[in-house]
């Protein structure tokens, strides 16, 4: 008898999620590169670029698996909530377009980058094969994108704004902000490189960065204020999981 | 119920509600800011900024291997996604949330 106002929440809680994912499913068109836009030596290129980090995030998680079991549940909430996150398009309505999210903050927090790198090309190969979102052959600039730069930035800017004395939810309310921005920055980089010619690459690098600008700039605080609000849940719920996966010290924890 | 469980179920139901109002109030301007954008579509950037510039600079896009873009199939194919990701989290949350009582 116990247990039932337990259930009876994780029901509602699973209706009201259930509810609002039906009411918010639409094709996401958004920032990842299209399937073709990349001429071949430039798509080779940036999988070679993706390739050691996949192999040092399979590495880690093998590792993080096999020394704590725990773990596992982590990793497969955080690869279903970089999914979805990087699904459901934002509109913007001062600008007219959508865009979405990365997610890769939330997860470099608490995965940790390498690992973040590997979630988030498990949530980029499906969108590639399934929902017409990036492409196979643009897989490997994506993943260098919103993988790589997303999770690293999202972590380093964490790290920085921890040492620096700043508040959990202010730290990944940056994190938040830094990673999307800069893997639209990177995002721009990439088709600046390839698609420039002979001409130099910085006029269309500034031309595509501030193409985004518009719609990019109201999303990245939404990314901050969702990366802050996940993980500031998590210390509600779950602090020793903080403090296991190290970002929070022990002392920082209540009893 | 205790008055923690009746002051929590009383602040996700304040959130509730702002999240509704929220959306009343800002549905007429998403509308109007479509009405005022071409055909009322919500271009997403990789459209609007991506393939744009990529075709200023002679790459289009090709079709995906596997192409859904027929009718309404990749908006049922979204919802699914969703719907599998949705249970995925809610799944994996419970379990987290579980762990610390064990």
């Amino acid at each position: 008898m116990k247990t039932q106002p337990s259930r009876a929440k994780c029901l509602r809680g699973l209706g009201s999620g259930c509810a609002l994912l039906l009411g918010c499913a639409q094709p996401a068109w958004a920032m990842h590169i299209s399937e073709g836009i990349l001429p071949f030596p430039w798509a080779l290129f940036w999988f070679c670029v993706a390739a050691p980090f996949l192999v040092v995030g399979l590495r880690r998680l093998a590792a993080a698996s096999r020394d704590d079991l725990s773990f596992k549940p982590l990793v497969g909430f955080m690869a279903a909530v970089v999914f979805i996150i990087s699904c459901i398009p934002v509109p913007v309505p001062t600008v007219g377009t959508c865009s979405h999210p990365c997610g890769t903050a939330i997860s470099a927090i608490l995965l940790g980058p390498a690992i973040s790198v590997l979630v988030a090309t498990v949530a980029l190969l499906i969108q590639a094969l399934f929902l017409a979102h990036g492409g196979l052959s643009t897989l490997g600039a994506n993943i260098v994108s919103m993988g790589i730069v997303g999770s690293f930035s999202g972590f380093l800017v964490f790290r920085l704004m921890r040492a620096c004395g700043a508040g959990l939810s202010v730290a990944c309310f940056a994190a938040g902000v830094a990673a999307d921005w800069l893997t639209y920055l990177s995002t721009s980089f990439i088709l600046a490189s390839a698609l420039k010619g002979s001409a130099p690459m910085m006029p269309l690098l500034i031309k595509i960065a501030m193409a985004f600008i518009p719609t990019q700039l109201p999303l990245g605080f939404l990314e901050g204020a969702m990366t802050a609000g996940m993980v500031a849940l998590l210390h509600r719920k779950r602090p020793d999981l903080l403090v296991k996966m190290k970002v929070l010290k022990a002392t920082e924890v209540t009893p | 119920m205790s008055n923690k469980g009746t002051k929590s179920g009383l602040t996700l139901a304040a959130i509730g509600l702002c999240i509704i109002a929220s959306m009343l109030i800002l549905s007429p301007l998403y509308a109007a800011a479509a009405e005022s954008h071409g055909d009322g579509k919500w271009q997403g950037v990789d459209e609007a900024v991506v393939e744009k510039i990529a075709g200023v600079h002679h790459r289009e896009a090709r079709p995906p291997l596997i192409n859904m873009g027929h009718g309404d199939l990749l908006l049922f194919v979204f919802l699914v996604a969703g719907a599998a990701g949705g249970f995925v989290a809610g799944y994996y949350w419970r379990k987290l949330t579980e762990q610390r009582g064990h």
